[in-house]
């Protein structure tokens, strides 16, 4: 899993079944440390009602995505399974909403 | 997932069993705001995308279990393929609160 900050969501009419009702979130792996964004940005699955701003966790595995969507046979990679509240870091904590 | 523009079609009369009847495009990956971004690849439609279209594609074993009947992973059903287009991007929507940092959309 990764750390990621929500910047951006994707509108879709045309799209696979498998990906009707869920929210279409861009995600950009995020640096705690300098509270900045590096990376390439992504798009995933929201499932948790994360919104643009927020830090998240993504995981990046298909299996559990499936999983988490009751999907068998979904073609969704990449889902936003959490909200980070904070982290600890070197003894330093940051708090993230 | 990704985004990508479609800029074309591959024809291709001998290919694998599971690979008959999908139009093959061919993609330009992009970032989220279109510019284009790496190597040109070679995707399954699985939505009706032409050329010109603004598109998000699913990359890995993903691209391949979108195109399985029911609800069963059949390994003998699987197609032999990397990246399928999911779906048409309508519109994408950025924050910009945030000073230049995300290099990859603005």
């Amino acid at each position: 899993m990764k750390i990621c900050k929500v910047v951006g969501n994707v509108w879709a009419t045309r799209k696979q079944a498998c990906l009707n009702n869920h929210t279409l979130l861009l995600v950009a792996p995020y640096d705690t440390e300098t509270g900045k964004t590096k990376g390439e940005t992504v798009m995933a699955v929201d499932v948790v009602g994360a919104g643009k701003g927020n830090i998240v966790l993504v995981n990046d595995e298909g299996n559990s995505a499936r999983g988490m969507l009751e999907q068998p046979v979904a073609g969704i990679r990449t889902v936003v399974c959490g909200i980070v509240d904070e982290s600890l870091l070197d003894g330093k904590h940051r708090k993230f909403h | 997932m990704n985004a990508a523009k479609v800029i074309g079609r591959v024809v291709a009369t001998a290919k694998w069993k599971t690979l008959e009847g999908k139009t093959l495009l061919l993609l330009q990956p992009t970032d989220w705001s279109g510019r284009a971004k790496g190597d040109i690849i070679v995707a399954a439609d699985s939505v009706g995308a032409g050329a010109g279209e603004f598109v998000f594609y699913v990359k890995s074993r993903e691209a391949c279990f979108s195109w399985l009947s029911g609800d069963k992973q059949l390994l003998d059903e699987m197609p032999p393929l990397d990246a399928t287009v999911m779906g048409i991007i309508d519109g994408v929507d950025m924050i910009d609160d945030d000073d230049g940092k995300v290099k990859d959309g603005k």
